[in-house]
């Protein structure tokens, strides 16, 4: 268990680093080929209202957010420093881990100005093959509702 | 007669405006006494606002706090069915009534500051210790209770839409709206019952007519946004039309794809950004269903003073704008499906969802360009917009390369404002 939360942690802040790191091209890498990625809401999913306002069932349309923020989408420079929690394991069957994780993320805009853009936590489950973790589903579950201007960057 | 009742009581502080619908100053989006003006002028002026989705009260008892312009309102599902709204605002002391987004089973409502009681139709029912304790204390014999309330709105519903009105002078919704749009909005729902797949709210740093002129104007959607342009999602090459209502106020944009697609000679040539190479690896995002007879692909509809209807393939959405403040804005956003939907309809809408919102593929632009003119005109407030695409005038056009929906909201706010 111990080796678990080692690797889980690890892993986490190697995403974290990832997108932090203006690295965006790799962030699909941490998901298996027929993933599910999503950010919703606290509200949303208290409801239990299924849409979100980010979805991808699958590793090609992680790839497609890249490109679209790379070519398409328009936003002005920013950045992210991503402060991860240590992760809750919360089931292991075989190869496949849920766990939980909360998460505060910083935005730092062009001009400088730094705020609190995020808050929330990771619902995740991982997938162990040949020794690496690869998230097969991970909810980004935001705290608030309420998103200022936009969200480009991936959380 | 609305018109003249609003320049009778024109403010007289603020400077003239340029003459025709072509300019707008700066000054419109900057000055609190502009903002305070509308909120008395627009929002609890001779207008309609759009409240919820009777959807969102399904039962008697059921009800939800929202906003028309910066006033907060409740809206609520009596025994009977009927929904009501009222300003959510205790007669005493001016507390909100309801302190939370939503709720079920109300039989009425108590203030939480002196428990002053009201009913689902928001008249007041009860005073807490009014007649005193132990015969000291207590209101007055003159307190009449009927000559205390908070302002009820009237409240009319299309299509599973409820709006309300401040305003008795207000003429009937379908009026208000005109047969055009009427028809339009019944477009969407087709007699459907909607059901509601997420709400989430973007903050919006811009006054709050900066983003209502963005949903109106169709010439900058296929250029600012070049996930819609490359994917063919909407292309002012494609057919399509822009209605506006006789008010202005009002405006419908939409358009079809057709099947042989048109040259991309115009967008090569004005060397716009949004021509490019870009692919999907997973193109199934916009593998969507037919879901419109009519092949409209896409329909955005406003109202004034700031609602939005929006079909973008087969995500559909409503749009509620609450201004806060000169340089700020609330867009909440209402994503829905409809309850006939099967299970690959809505996972097609839930896959369409990534268009919309603050991290929609083509809407995340309309968060942040409102904020860049916000701050782009800081220092001239004096300076105006120029409106003058697709002509002077504020009339429908098959073209989508004007500006006409934009003047016709110009038009429709100087009568209500009277400036």
């Amino acid at each position: 268990m111990q080796e678990l939360f080692f690797a889980i942690a690890q892993a986490n802040a190697a995403y974290a680093r990832c997108i932090d790191d203006d690295r965006l091209e790799q962030w699909p890498d941490f998901f298996t080929d027929d993933c599910l990625y999503r950010i919703t809401t606290a509200q949303n999913l208290r409801d239990g209202l299924e849409a979100s306002m980010v979805f991808a069932n699958s590793k090609g349309m992680l790839r497609d957010r890249v490109s679209a923020l790379r070519t398409a989408n328009i936003y002005e420079r920013q950045s992210y420093r991503h402060m991860i929690g240590a992760p809750s394991i919360l089931k292991v069957e075989g190869d496949r881990v849920e766990t939980e994780s909360s998460f505060i993320v910083v935005r730092i805009m062009r001009d400088g100005a730094t705020a609190i853009f995020a808050t929330g936590r990771y619902l995740d489950v991982w997938i162990e093959k040949s020794r690496a973790l690869k998230l097969s589903e991970r909810a980004v579950v935001c705290d608030s509702h309420r998103i200022d201007t936009l969200l480009a960057l991936p959380l | 007669m609305v018109l003249i009742t609003a320049m009778i009581d024109a403010p007289s502080d603020f400077p003239p405006l340029p003459p025709g619908l072509t300019r707008a100053p700066y000054w419109l989006f900057q000055r609190a006494d502009v903002y305070a003006s509308e909120q008395k002028r627009v929002f609890q002026g001779p207008c309609w606002s759009y409240l919820c989705l009777a959807a969102e009260l399904p039962d008697a008892g059921a009800w939800r706090t929202t906003a028309v312009g910066d006033a907060p309102v409740v809206v609520t599902r009596d025994e009977k069915g009927a929904i009501h709204a009222f300003e959510n605002r205790c007669a005493h002391r001016g507390a909100l009534i309801c302190i939370d987004n939503a709720g079920k089973g109300a039989r009425q409502f108590a203030c939480v500051y002196h428990a002053w009681t009201y009913n689902l139709e928001g008249t007041l029912t009860g005073v807490a210790f009014k007649n005193g304790v132990r015969g000291k204390g207590g209101m007055p014999a003159s307190f009449n209770m009927a000559e205390h309330g908070p302002r009820k709105l009237r409240v009319e519903i299309i299509d599973g839409l409820v709006f309300g009105s401040f305003d008795a002078q207000a003429p009937s919704l379908a009026d208000y709206l005109g047969p055009e749009i009427v028809t339009r909005i019944a477009r969407v729902f087709a007699g459907r019952k909607p059901v509601v797949l997420a709400r989430y709210t973007q903050a919006l740093p811009n006054n709050w007519k900066l983003y209502m002129e963005n949903v109106k104007d169709s010439y900058h959607a296929s250029i600012l946004h070049l996930f819609f342009t490359t994917f063919e999602l909407n292309r002012l090459s494609q057919t399509g039309a822009i209605i506006v209502d006789e008010s202005g106020g009002h405006h419908v944009s939409y358009s079809q794809i057709a099947k042989a697609a048109t040259g991309n000679a115009e967008y090569s040539a004005q060397a716009i950004r949004s021509d490019s190479d870009y692919k999907l690896a997973d193109p199934s995002l916009l593998h969507g269903f037919d879901e419109y007879p009519d092949g409209v692909t896409l329909q955005i509809l406003s109202v004034f003073p700031a609602f939005v209807l929006q079909q973008i393939q087969n995500s559909i959405a409503v749009r509620q704008i609450v201004p806060r403040g000169p340089d700020a804005a609330d867009l909440n956003w209402t994503i829905l499906g409809f309850e006939d939907d099967t299970a690959a309809q809505r996972l097609a809408r839930l896959k369409q969802a990534n268009l919309v919102g603050p991290a929609g593929f083509i809407s995340m632009e309309d968060g942040c360009v409102g904020g860049f003119v916000q701050r782009g005109v800081v220092g001239a407030p004096d300076a105006c917009e120029v409106l003058e695409m697709g002509g002077h005038d504020a009339t429908g056009s098959e073209s989508r390369v004007t500006e006409a929906s934009v003047r016709g909201f110009w038009k429709a706010w100087r009568a209500r404002m009277g400036i």
